[in-house]
Parts: C-alpha cells; structure tokens; sequence
C-alpha cells in the first residue's frame, strides 16, 4: 500500500491580523492558531489517494506541544497516524534547520511513497521548507502542484502552475510535490472522524531522533537569523480623483513606463 | 541550547518586549515580569524595544562551517526560458553592481546554466555583469530542477562567491531552497531590500512577513553563499551599455544520467494574456466589480493600460476567474507598477499579495474601505460605472 506523509504547520490565523491603528502594533489578542492553510488542501489530497487506490497517511508537524490538537483535527479528517516533533532543541529553526528536523522526523516514521506540503506557510511565506525538505531526503519534488493526473506505484504525473502557464510532468517515486488551492476543496470532518480523534493520542518525538548534540536542529542549525523586525510604515495619504484627473493619471503613468522601456 | 533569559531584577513590567514581539510569545507572570512561552523563535525583537535591558540571549557557541575569507563576489542566476532571460535577471544586476560598486565587491558574476546559454553573454554584460560563467546542459535538462541544481552546486563550490542573487520567480522559488540545502547555507525568500552592512560586510536580506505586516531583516552570518530569492519588479535594470566589457567562461559536467522528473508538456497562457507576476499594470476585479458580467470590462481597460488582468479570491472560488490569476496569500504575490483595484476590499490576504506594487490606484463605492488606506490615488464611485467611463476616456 501507498505510504504518504503530510506536512502540516500551525500558523496565527491571520484574518484576525489587524494593526492597531494608534500604536501600529499586530493586534495579538484572540488570535487563534489554526491548520496552514495551503496544508489543508495537501491533507485533502491524501485523503482522496487513500480514497481512491488505498494509503496509509501520516502528518507530521514540528511546533510547540500546543500543536498537537491541530493534528487530532487532521485524524479527524481521515489521516492514519499523526507525529508532532516538539523539543525547545527544535525551536528558532529557519528553513533549512526545520527542513532537517522535518527529515529526521521522516527517517523515524519509515519508508514513504510520497510526501506532500503545503505551497508556503501563511506566517513566513517562505515557500521553502518543501524544496529544501526534498533535497535533504534526497527525493525529487514538484512545487506549487495543481493537480495529479496519475498515480502509481512507480511514478506520479502532476500539473504544475508556472509563470506564464503550466507544465505537465512525470516523477519518479519516492518524490515530494507541495500543493496549491486549485488542487481541491478540503472536506469537513465527519462525526465518527471527530469521535476517532478524540481518543487518538499524537505520537510525540523529540530531539532524541537527531544524535546527541546535533548541530543542525533550531536555531545553532539555522544559517539565517532576523536581525530585525519593523512595521511598515504606510506613509501613503490616499489623494482622491475625479474620474477625468484619474484618467489623465492612468494615461501618465502608463505612459512614463512606456518611455522607461 | 540557545537560551533567552530575563532578568527579573531589570525587568519592571513595561510590557513593550509584549508589543515587540511578532510572534506573541511573551507574557507578564503573576509577578508581573515579562516571560517568554514556548513559540518563542528567538528573533530578538523583545531584546532591542526592552528599555531595561532585561533580556538576554544566550546562543550556542557559533560552530564555524567554512572560511569565510575565501568566498568572494556576488553572482546573479541567470534564468532563462524559451531563449530568453527572465527580466528579474536584468533587475538583479542593476542590484549587484550597485551593492559591489559601493563596497567595492570585486566582481558581479551572471551564472547561466542550460543549453545555448552562452549566446546570452553580451546582453549579461551589457546590463551589468563583469563576467559570465555558463554551464552548459542538454536541451531536454533545461528548466529541470534537479538538472539544474545537480548542475550549479559543485561549480559554486569551486568558486565561490560570497552572495548569490536569484529571482523568485515560481522556478527560482523551486530551485533555490534545493541548490541553498545541497550547500547547507541559508537561504532568505522573496526579499523587497538588499544591502551590506558597513561593519560587518554581510548582506542583510529584507522580506515580508505575515502577509507583509511585518518587515523581517535577516542576515547569514556564518554559512556561504548568502542566498536569496528577490522579488520581481522591486530593483531598477541598469541602463543598457554596448561597451561594458566582461569575461566568459565555460565550465563543463558530466551530465545527469537520468532524471527523475521529465517534462510531458507545457500549456501557455492564451496568446496575449500578461502573465501577472511579469506584469507592470494590473487591472484587478473584487467583488464590488458585480459579477461575471462585468468581467470583459476589466480585460478591455487592462487591454487599453496594456496590462493584465487579476482577481480577488472570491472571484476564484465563484468560478469567475481562473486560480491562476488570485493575487494574495493564497494566489499569487505581484510588484507591478500600476495596481489597480476595482471594488477590491482590500482585506489583509488580498494585500498580502500587492501591497509592494508601486503605484496602487482604488475605486470603491466605500470611502472607509481599508484598500483607500494603502492606496496613493483612490476615486468613491461604482466600479463597473466607473472602469466603463475610463475605457471611454482612454480610447
Ligand atoms: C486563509 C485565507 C486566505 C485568503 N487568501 C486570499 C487571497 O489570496 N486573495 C484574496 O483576494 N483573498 C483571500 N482571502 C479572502 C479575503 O479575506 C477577502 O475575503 C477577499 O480578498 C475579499 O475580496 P473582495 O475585495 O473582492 O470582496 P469584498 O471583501 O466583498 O469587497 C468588495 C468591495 O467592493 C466594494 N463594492 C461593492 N459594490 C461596489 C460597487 N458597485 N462599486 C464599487 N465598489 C463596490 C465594497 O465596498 C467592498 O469594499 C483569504 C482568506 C483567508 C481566510
Ligand atoms: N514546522 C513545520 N512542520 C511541518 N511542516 C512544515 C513546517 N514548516 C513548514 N512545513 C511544510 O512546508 C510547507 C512550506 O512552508 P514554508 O517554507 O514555511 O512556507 C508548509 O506548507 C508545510 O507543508
């Protein structure tokens, strides 16, 4: 049977991001943790492989130990096995430190097929972990996939979104592809689903899956590091137009590109 | 273990570490000192805003990977398709020889891989580069990720360069994470601002977070190359110069023997439809544009503008636009010159993919829309009324 590991990241639920108007902070307050969002499409489309060919499914998250309602919510949904890497050791990871941790996480769980992510997490953007996750398992990957045309034990057929239209293209297995919306609408959990993850218990790793003082977990294993955050400042002040200074200013600008050229 | 301690007798609960910090990992305790929870990333921006001085970071000793000393200039992927370079490679030399003329970086390398690549040399020059270094492929690795990687990573390693610029285009975004992990240095996404610090000499590599509510600046001290993927349409091209001179070479590999993802087919857009994240004005439909009906006006004012046509993610899931052309933080992030949005909300997701573009003009029926709030011209009237009165005005 079709073995497939699912990435899956707890991220702020951003729609409830505002900026305070007076202090121009991220208001904080009821933010609430939620599933990635581009995760919950690659969650669906195991779900639908396991449907359609039979698959034995496992999400994987690395994050803090609050993470693991997240993944009983994905139990709920249909996915076989959940596994939370969690260990302070693991925290401040950028990238390339999370797609390692994500690797070794993977090396413990077992042999795979297939392992899908998400586009990007919703909080960094990134859009690198899948990628980088690819090469440190030494498998090929596909990003931003949009649908798969054809699975089998061998190879997998998918299209993929390019700049300027899209790509068809074959893969060998064992390989990884990260997913955008277009590639399906993620369901409900069903009654029974939530009922089953209630008393599913999230299997739990920590930095003991790595050797000991192993260098490249968190943030001694992370190359990059912030040194500084800040607000945007918005200076913009809107300057409302008629619609003939609009116009004229459409022209203009359209215009003063054209010469650019 | 890396360790961020407050010190309790500095701390007086000022609470500002709290509003510092982008990830809300930090409360007051019942003693009303500040504590950091368990998400806490160690991004620092707590030790900066304290006041007091309360907080510290103890970080591992830095293990050292490589000599940094021997990495030197800055290189440009050169990516191309259909025998032609993408314009970020253009922008991202005018970028390159700014940084390297202010800090006297020796040299700015275009770094071509694929086949026939070579006869691109002359326009690399032109536009900036000192030297061209191009590796050549077969033609059927062009465009091939792992082609491409299997290709670059050991020729970085023999000569490398202290920083390597790539566009964030969707295969620069594929690519890059690959090629940064094979290397085992850092690697920053989609970055808006680039420049080298005075002192220290590293890069520092500034990039949008949480839907670009939050500039993040990043650096990468102890691993070489500092790579990272650049936002299209953020730096300027340098003017074309016939009479730059430069150096080409050739770096030859043995070629990959077989690759485990091939290429079946490619579908273009349409003929004549702009792809979004290349284009310069973007005419967008939200919702207050009213529906299907009102579409074909969108595409004939883009058309007019010469410009390309986005949509809002409502339009999408209703079926009235195609997925690939949602701009925000589940579609696609565009910089276009011209941005225009009509009847667009302007909900953080939207903007999350359009807040760099350049000029941004909103028509809204609501004068307290939040897009008027990052918007340089704005117009309170019907959208559908409005973009028909600007076709006709523009004609
Ligand atoms: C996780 C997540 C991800 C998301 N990702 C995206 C994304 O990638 N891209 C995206 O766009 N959205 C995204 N959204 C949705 C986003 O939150 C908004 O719902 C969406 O952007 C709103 O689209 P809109 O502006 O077209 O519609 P609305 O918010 O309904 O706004 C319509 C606007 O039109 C105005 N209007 C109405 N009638 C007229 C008229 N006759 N003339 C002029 N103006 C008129 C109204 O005043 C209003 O401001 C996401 C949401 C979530 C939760
Ligand atoms: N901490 C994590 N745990 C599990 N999966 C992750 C984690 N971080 C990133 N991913 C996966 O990688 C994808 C891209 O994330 P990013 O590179 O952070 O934008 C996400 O959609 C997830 O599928």
């Amino acid at each position: 049977m079709m073995k497939i590991i699912v990435c899956t990241k707890q991220v702020p639920a951003t729609n409830e991001v505002k900026m305070d108007p007076v202090t121009n902070t991220i208001i904080r307050e009821g933010v609430e943790a939620i599933c990635n969002p581009f995760d919950t499409y690659a969650v669906e489309e195991a779900l639908r492989i396991k449907e359609k060919q039979g698959a034995h499914i496992t999400a994987i998250s690395m994050g803090i130990p609050t993470v693991a309602p997240m993944l009983k919510e994905v139990v709920a949904l249909g996915v076989d096995e959940a596994v939370l890497l969690t260990d302070r050791k693991f925290a401040g990871a950028d990238t390339l430190a999370t797609a390692y941790t994500l690797a070794k996480g993977i090396g413990k769980i077992g042999d795979f097929d297939l392992v899908i992510c998400g586009k990007q997490a919703t909080d960094g953007d990134t859009a690198q972990v899948g990628p980088s996750l690819a090469e440190t398992l030494s498998i090929p990957h596909l990003t931003d996939v949009g649908e798969i045309k054809e699975l089998n034990s061998k190879t997998i057929v998918c299209r993929r979104m390019t700049d300027d239209g899209y790509d068809e293209l074959e893969m060998d297995l064992p390989c990884l592809i990260t997913v955008t919306k277009e590639i399906n609408t993620p369901r409900l959990p069903s009654i029974l689903g939530i009922k089953k993850a209630q008393k599913y218990k999230v299997h739990k790793f920590n930095a003991n899956i790595c050797e000991e003082n192993d260098i490249h977990i968190g943030l001694s294993g992370s190359p990059t590091q912030v040194v500084k955050t800040f607000i945007p400042t918005s200076a913009v002040e809107c300057q409302f137009l008629k619609i003939k200074a609009l116009a004229d200013k459409l022209r203009e600008l359209s215009n003063i590109e054209e010469e650019g050229n | 273990m890396t360790e961020i301690r407050i010190d309790r007798n500095l701390c007086n609960g000022c609470g500002q570490c709290i509003e510092a910090c982008p990830f809300g990992a930090i409360r007051l305790d019942s003693e009303d000192r500040a504590e950091i929870l368990d998400n806490c990333t160690f991004c620092c921006s707590c030790v900066d805003a304290c006041p007091q001085n309360a907080i510290e970071i103890e970080a591992d000793p830095v293990v050292k990977t490589v000599n940094l000393e021997d990495y030197s200039g800055i290189w440009v992927f050169a990516e191309h398709k259909d025998g032609q370079l993408r314009q970020v490679v253009y922008e991202l030399l005018g970028e390159a020889r700014k940084l390297a003329e202010d800090h006297h970086i020796p040299r700015v390398t275009a770094f071509l891989v694929g086949s026939d690549a070579k006869t691109f040399a002359p326009l690399l020059i032109g536009y900036g580069a000192d030297r061209v270094l191009s590796v050549p492929l077969i033609a059927e690795h062009d465009g091939n990720e792992e082609a491409v990687c299997a290709a670059a990573a050991p020729i970085i390693s023999k000569y490398h360069p202290e920083i390597i610029l790539i566009g964030a285009t969707a295969f620069g975004r594929s690519c890059a994470p690959r090629l940064a992990s094979r290397l085992k240095t850092g690697l920053t996404a989609d970055c808006t601002a680039l420049a080298i610090d005075k002192e220290s000499g590293l890069l520092r590599q500034t990039r949008p977070a949480f839907g670009g509510n939050l500039m993040a600046t990043i650096i990468c001290p102890n691993h070489r190359p500092q790579m990272a993927t650049v936002r299209p349409h953020v730096f300027k091209p340098a003017a074309f110069d016939g009479k730059r001179q430069g150096e080409v070479l050739t770096e030859e590999i043995s070629p990959l023997q077989h690759l485990a993802v091939r290429l079946l087919k490619t579908i273009k857009n349409p003929e004549g439809a702009i792809n979004i994240s290349d284009a310069e004005i973007i005419v967008t439909a939200g919702k207050g544009m009213g529906g299907a009906k009102n579409i074909p006006l969108v595409e004939e004012l883009a058309a007019l503008l010469g410009g390309a046509v986005g949509s809002t993610r409502p339009l999408v899931d209703a079926g009235i636009m195609p997925y690939n052309k949602q701009i925000g933080q589940t579609g696609k992030t565009v910089g276009p010159k011209i941005y225009l949005a009509c009847g667009v909300s302007g909900a953080i997701q939207h903007l999350a993919g359009m807040s760099s573009a350049e000029t941004i003009i909103a028509i809204n029926n609501d004068p307290d829309a939040p897009i008027f709030s990052i918007a340089h011209y704005g117009i309170v009237a019907d959208a559908p009324d409005t973009v028909r009165e600007l076709i006709a005005l523009l004609k």
